[in-house]
């Protein structure tokens, strides 16, 4: 008790405080000073493609990686100094399913509650009612190698909740899912904070963080280039994208100029498609928009309105896409509202 | 997860683990190491034939060139030939761990909060099981092809639980190489580039006397010929002396440095 009242307050209501985590394989700054806060009881976000750092700060908070600088702290422990304390208090599910291939989801369960220190009759009930909540239960005698990839997730996540942890970092819980298993996957999550937990998860796709998370990070090179609630980085990136393609190619310039002035947007554009890619802000310009190229005598081949992809939001907080390639020239970076790093 | 969840910070926890936890956690694993190896029955190929055939190979090949008849020889053989099939047995243990380590269910046992240990020494635990194979089978052999031990039952029993003890510390040695190696590949070559010289740079096969003297001066330190002559003893007299301690410390040596140093690089490994 002693060493829970000398903390300082506001520290108790962070399941995880991160100051500046580094992280270098070789030349390669993974992560890059990383600062997160997660609030306890929330679903925190971290946002951003492959190979931003997202896996490599969730294993350096999770005790699997050394930080190579900064510190971490989970409910108050550090992650360096104290890493079996912190062990206790969180439940890992990785990117790729973290169970015995050999081994049926029975096996593995008992086995996870064993060395969490569950008795022998102990076990076998836990295992047997995390089979049941996660709807494996017809196959709970099957080697895994036979399981589908939604499956395998669920016994993961099942595997990570045998201790109750109040942190569960989720890597990518969904990629790589269907549509339907991805939904259940989020049911499942959201019914983990209302039992209290706290959930850290890493996800490529926007509408994930925008349906699960209470705040995002936006990772991007090992750094956080964004950070705030869902509606905050909506409001800065616009709530879809228009798409438009032009009849004719040599208009394209003129097209996206029209776009610009009209919507006071950046556009990306990709010339061998003819399509031109704008954040839209408001439907009601679209209207405007149309009309002015109707005047221009710009005809288009196409037009529709899309939710914001991953790269439209790496387009408007960083002003290049997700790939190198796909980053236009004349692009620049917009302000982001609410950004707090 | 209809019950709540103990908030983080009013919980109370010890950030290290008991001795009784970490005997616990080893138990554990070993129990994963057997469900695994009823899963995959055919990994105990090596250690069903390979008694078999090298008892009988090295027994005709060389019992009339060294004990006048293959009889005679037995008693030398079996020792030496036990202790070498179950050492090589070992260099297994060191493959697999690799093998294993590179799944992704090693990332949960290091995520839980387990002894650092238990998932290497429950692994080399259930181990022992091929090595128990191995030491009946080759005993089993010896006993087909003639051998009647003067010792009596309860010591060549005793030789085989030695044998089993000193392989278990050997595999230490194999674990460490099976950490810090790239490839799995990579740590069947080293191991067997360390323990071909050592079991035949020994009495295992040949009279030692038979040897040149700088030779001899190495096979008489080799620890793999106080242990063969610790079971021989025990096998052949049923009497028990100093290569029998030698062999006890030796082992002990073993496992008090290759344990901590091997359970190191583990930890470091990403």
């Amino acid at each position: 008790m002693s060493q829970i009242k000398k903390q300082p307050l506001q520290s108790k209501d962070w399941a995880i405080e991160a100051h500046g985590l580094v992280k270098v394989f070789g030349d390669n700054r993974a992560v890059d000073g990383v600062d997160l806060q997660v609030a306890t009881g929330s679903i925190y976000g971290v946002l951003g493609p492959n190979g931003a750092g997202k896996t490599t700060a969730i294993r350096m908070l999770a005790t699997l990686l050394r930080p190579d600088g900064g510190s971490a702290k989970v409910f108050g422990h550090d992650v360096v100094k104290e890493p079996q304390i912190v062990r206790q208090l969180i439940g890992v599910t990785g990117q790729y399913a973290s169970v015995d291939e050999s081994l049926s989801a029975t096996e593995n369960l008992v086995i996870f509650s064993r060395l969490l220190g569950l008795g022998r009759a102990e076990a076998r009930h836990k295992a047997e009612e995390l089979l049941e909540e996660f709807g494996l239960t017809e196959a709970a005698k099957r080697p895994l190698k036979n399981f589908s990839g939604g499956m395998r997730r669920r016994l993961d996540l099942a595997a990570s909740l045998i201790a109750q942890p109040p942190l569960i970092f989720l890597d990518e819980p969904t990629t790589g899912l269907d549509p339907r298993t991805r939904n259940q996957m989020w049911d499942t999550i959201r019914r983990l904070i209302q039992s209290g937990s706290t959930v850290l998860l890493t996800t490529q796709y926007l509408e994930e963080a925008d349906q699960l998370a209470d705040r995002i990070a936006v990772i991007d090179h090992g750094h956080v280039v964004a950070e705030g609630t869902v509606d905050e980085l909506k409001s800065s990136v616009g709530t879809s994208s228009l798409h438009l393609r032009v009849e004719n190619l040599r208009d394209i310039g003129l097209a996206r100029q029209t776009v610009e002035r009209l919507l006071r947007v950046p556009t990306s554009i990709s010339a061998e498609a003819a399509k031109i890619t704008a954040p839209l802000a408001s439907a009601d310009r679209v209207t405007d928009l149309l009309i002015a190229l109707r005047e221009a005598g710009i005809s288009l081949a196409e037009l529709s309105v899309q939710k914001p992809t991953l790269d439209e939001v790496f387009l408007s907080i960083t002003g290049h896409g997700v790939e190198e390639k796909s980053a236009p020239a004349s692009a620049k970076s917009i302000q982001v509202e609410g950004q707090t790093v | 997860m209809s019950t709540m969840i103990k908030p983080g910070a009013q919980r109370q926890l010890k950030n290290h683990t008991s001795f009784g936890q970490s005997v616990r956690n080893s138990l554990t694993m070993a129990y994963r190491g057997l469900l695994k190896i009823k899963r995959t029955p055919e990994q105990l190929f090596d250690v069903t034939f390979q008694p078999i055939i090298f008892t009988l190979m090295f027994t005709y090949i060389f019992g009339g060139a060294i004990s006048g008849d293959v009889q005679n020889y037995l008693p030398m053989i079996i020792p030496g030939i036990l202790v070498q099939t179950v050492i090589t047995t070992s260099i297994v243990t060191g493959v697999q761990l690799r093998e294993d380590m590179e799944k992704g269910v090693f990332d949960r046992f290091k995520s839980l909060p387990i002894s650092r240990i238990a998932p290497l020494a429950g692994a080399l635990l259930a181990d022992t099981v091929r090595y128990t194979i191995a030491t009946v089978l080759t005993f089993a052999m010896g006993y087909v092809m003639g051998l009647r031990p003067e010792g009596g039952l309860g010591h060549v029993a005793m030789a085989g639980v030695l044998v089993i003890i000193c392989s278990w510390a050997i595999s230490w040695i194999f674990a460490f190489f099976g950490v810090i190696a790239r490839t799995a590949s990579s740590v069947q070559g080293i191991s067997m580039i360390v323990l071909f010289p050592l079991t035949f740079l020994s009495n295992a096969f040949v009279p030692v006397d038979t040897m040149p003297d700088w030779l001899q001066w190495f096979v008489k330190m080799n620890p793999i010929s106080h242990l063969v002559t610790a079971v021989r003893d025990l096998v052949n007299q049923g009497t028990m002396g100093s290569d029998l301690v030698f062999s006890l410390v030796g082992a002990a040596v073993i496992v008090a440095v290759f344990a901590p140093i091997t359970v190191r690089a583990y930890m470091r490994r990403t």
